[in-house]
């Protein structure tokens, strides 16, 4: 196999080779027999089906997007590798397969050892149980015996800072100690590989660098296997050893974290401004069943780069299948390293009718973004916000791009932010 | 593949291929899993109520007495000889564990759908948790029946012959035998409730149905002059079991070997059946839940 100086002498633990992942679009049965039964008596006799919202778009049905297009990947032995990408690059697609939630359509997955899986913690654990209870339960999911939790017991408990609450049901704890108590389990377990999703998002700073330092410790002296992803680049660079990219389901870069952040913060397209999204997959299995946006355009640009105040005019079209009261949608916004902006809402899209295509505009305040390198998601949903039901939301990121041509400021500091608030009102300055 | 790395993988995750794709192995490593799952049963079932754990025996305490002023006192269906009371409590005792066994394992993928997409776990270990905590309730309530058997028993001739017979040897395997089958509907139901959620409606009231297609209130000899009845009592898997209990513990009715082999050919083919189902919707359910 490979010889060359960067590989040899380590050891393989994980080899992915030509992994694909299909998803289908639109609805995938009818979710009833009886249901399904009549749909296909209507197709046998060549008869509209009854179970579909009059003037349905069939053609998207068993229409597919890959959410892994042939990933090909090898990690060895000790290494703490990070996993980058847009939303809807396949990260997530990958950890499901890897961690063996859901099967891959093409390729194999080879794995040397156990893997420890947290795409979240505190999975399994069951709220009337102790604390106590509750290490064994998780121990146990994440396939540990009783005996190796046993000897791991005061370790885990020591860690997880919860000595005290041990023995009450964790109903009674505080949503930052549920926390350390499921990363305390994963962390002790003695899996050869851990894979993580976005666990450090959660619990207080100092426990987050806690983590951090047990993980590199777990990746660098323990000699296992990190597998991490996250959308925060810091702790990404403070963890890893290296570093791939995935975008649209492919692995665009594999070597040195820097480099990698370079590469991940270059994916945002600028120069798109039609996105055709009817192949896009879906941030929810939910999304794009009954309302489907089909397309979002920048209008009178022919790139998305704005000058600040300029307004932001853009359009969508979408199609329902049904009848909607109430339409409403937010774009959230992002920084190009996916640091969260704000939102816009609401934008009110209106009353809706089955079967019925729309084309709505609208036009969006840049003025208070700094100059800089953002996009964002569309979600558009039904009701108000507050009990809002997720209708559509693509898993595309539009990129735009603030120039500032107010020389009258200097260049914009990274320490600012990324909010230029309005003018403030001055109301009289005294001399005393 | 010269390097002796090269031959060391533990797991190899592939296109879901295989028809009887099941790691027996892995299910073992597993096992204080299934065991946690058990106790967390109990755990659930029973917290935060006024009686706890005495509903196990309330609820076929009262089945039972029920169907005996039903069935035995309105209908006054016969019993073969033994006393109308034990007789049908015999007939519960085992049916309940069978329903139980369907009953809580038919949900497992939608119930666990959350725990199931985040983690990887053999998905068996949560049925086979189900059939163990059928099985413990089931031997309780099997105590309690003993109970009864020796009231009766003291006070035997005027409520009619009790009597235990060679039959309780066979009865460990009779009870597996059970809880097999009960699995093997459960893990069917549950892995077509993956694509249909209305069979997880229909299977509550088609257990109901079924006991009554099963000699559990009634005896197969007083079905002799409706050959339809016998018909439906004769291709149910588990009228042998229930005929093989009451046969080993009251000594009441007949077994036939035929009925007996049939039932646990058709037990063992519909776990085959299930486990294969069970075994290819896990892999991608997550996909379409």
């Amino acid at each position: 196999m490979s010889t060359n100086l960067q590989t040899a002498g380590k050891e393989p633990v994980i080899q992915v080779s030509g992994v694909k992942k299909q998803y289908k679009l639109g609805q995938i049965g009818g979710g009833t027999l009886t249901a399904d039964l009549q749909s296909w008596w209507a197709r046998i006799r060549g008869k509209e089906d009854p179970n579909l919202p009059i003037g349905t778009d069939t053609r998207l049905f068993g229409k597919t997007f890959m959410a892994l297009n042939g990933v090909d990947l090898t990690v060895y032995k000790g290494e703490a590798l990070g996993i980058i990408g847009r939303n809807g690059a396949g990260k997530s697609t990958l950890l499901k397969l890897l961690s063996r939630i859901t099967a891959p359509t093409e390729g194999e997955i080879k794995i040397k050892g156990r893997i420890a899986s947290m795409l979240e913690v505190g999975t399994g654990f069951n709220q009337e149980m102790t604390g106590r209870e509750n290490i064994y339960m998780n121990g146990a999911i994440l396939g540990m015996s009783k005996a190796e939790v046993d000897s791991k017991l005061e370790q885990i408990i020591e860690f997880s800072e919860c000595r005290d609450f041990i023995d009450t049901p964790v109903k009674r704890y505080s949503s930052g100690m549920f926390v350390k108590l499921a990363f305390a389990v994963a962390a002790h377990l003695d899996s050869e590989i851990m894979v993580m999703d976005e666990v450090l998002a959660v619990g207080d700073m100092k426990f987050q660098q806690k983590c951090l330092g047990k993980m590199s410790d777990v990746a660098g002296q323990e000699g296992r296997t990190v597998l991490y992803v996250s959308h925060n680049m810091s702790t990404i660079r403070q963890l890893c050893t290296r570093c791939v990219v995935l975008d649209k389901g492919k692995v665009i870069f594999d070597g040195n974290v820097d480099d990698a952040i370079a590469v991940y913060m270059d994916t945002t397209d600028v120069n798109v401004v039609d996105y055709d999204l009817t192949h896009t997959g879906r941030m929810t299995t939910s999304a794009g069943k009954r309302l489907f946006v089909e397309r979002l355009a920048f209008l009178d640009k022919e790139s998305s780069v704005f000058a600040a105040g300029e307004p932001m005019r853009v359009r969508i079209d979408w199609h329902v299948s049904q009848h909607f009261d109430a339409v409403n949608m937010k774009l959230n916004l992002h920084y190009r390293d996916s640091t969260p902006v704000g939102i816009t809402h609401p934008i009110t899209l209106g009353e809706a009718e089955a079967g019925r295509k729309y084309s709505t505009t609208f036009t969006v305040d840049t003025s208070i973004l700094s100059e800089g390198q953002y996009f964002f998601y569309l979600d558009v949903f039904e009701r108000e916000l507050a009990n809002a039901a997720c209708l559509d939301k693509p898993a595309q990121e539009f990129a735009f791009e603030i120039t500032n041509l107010d020389r009258t400021l200097p260049e914009w500091s990274s320490g600012w932010g990324h909010i230029h608030f309005p003018a403030v009102q001055v109301e009289g300055t005294e001399v005393h | 593949m010269s390097n002796p790395n090269e031959q060391q993988w533990t797991t190899v995750v592939k296109p879901r291929t295989g028809w009887f794709d099941i790691d027996l192995k892995e299910l073992w490593r597993y096992r204080d899993l299934v065991t946690l799952f058990t106790k967390r049963n109990f755990a659930v079932i029973y917290k935060q109520t006024i009686l706890g754990p005495l509903w196990i025996l309330l609820n076929p305490l009262i089945t039972t007495i029920l169907f005996n002023v039903i069935f035995g006192g309105i209908a006054g269906l016969p019993t073969e000889g033994a006393p109308s009371f034990l007789f049908i409590m015999a007939g519960n005792t085992l049916w309940t564990m069978f329903a139980a066994c369907i009953n809580n394992t038919a949900n497992t993928f939608v119930a666990n759908a959350g725990m199931f997409g985040k983690v990887y776990f053999p998905r068996l270990t949560i049925p086979l948790s189900q059939v163990l905590t059928a099985a413990i309730n089931f031997l309780i309530q099997l105590a309690m029946f003993l109970v009864f058997w020796v009231i009766f028993f003291l006070g035997q001739g005027s409520f009619g012959a009790v009597s235990m017979t060679p039959w309780l040897l066979y009865l460990p395997v009779c009870v597996l035998q059970v809880m097999l089958l009960g699995l093997a509907v459960g893990i069917i139901v549950s892995s077509l409730t993956t694509k249909y959620r209305d069979l997880a409606i229909a299977v509550t009231f088609g257990v109901q149905l079924w006991m009554y297609a099963t000699p559990v209130v009634y005896s197969t000899t007083s079905l002799s002059n409706q050959p339809l009845m016998s018909a439906i009592v004769n291709i149910n898997p588990m009228t042998a079991p229930v005929q093989v209990f009451r046969k080993a513990l009251l000594g009441c009715g007949t077994v036939s070997t035929s009925g007996l082999w049939y039932s646990l050919i058709v037990t063992l083919v519909l776990l085959a059946v299930g486990v294969v189902l069970f075994s290819r919707i896990e892999k991608t359910f997550m996909d379409t839940v």
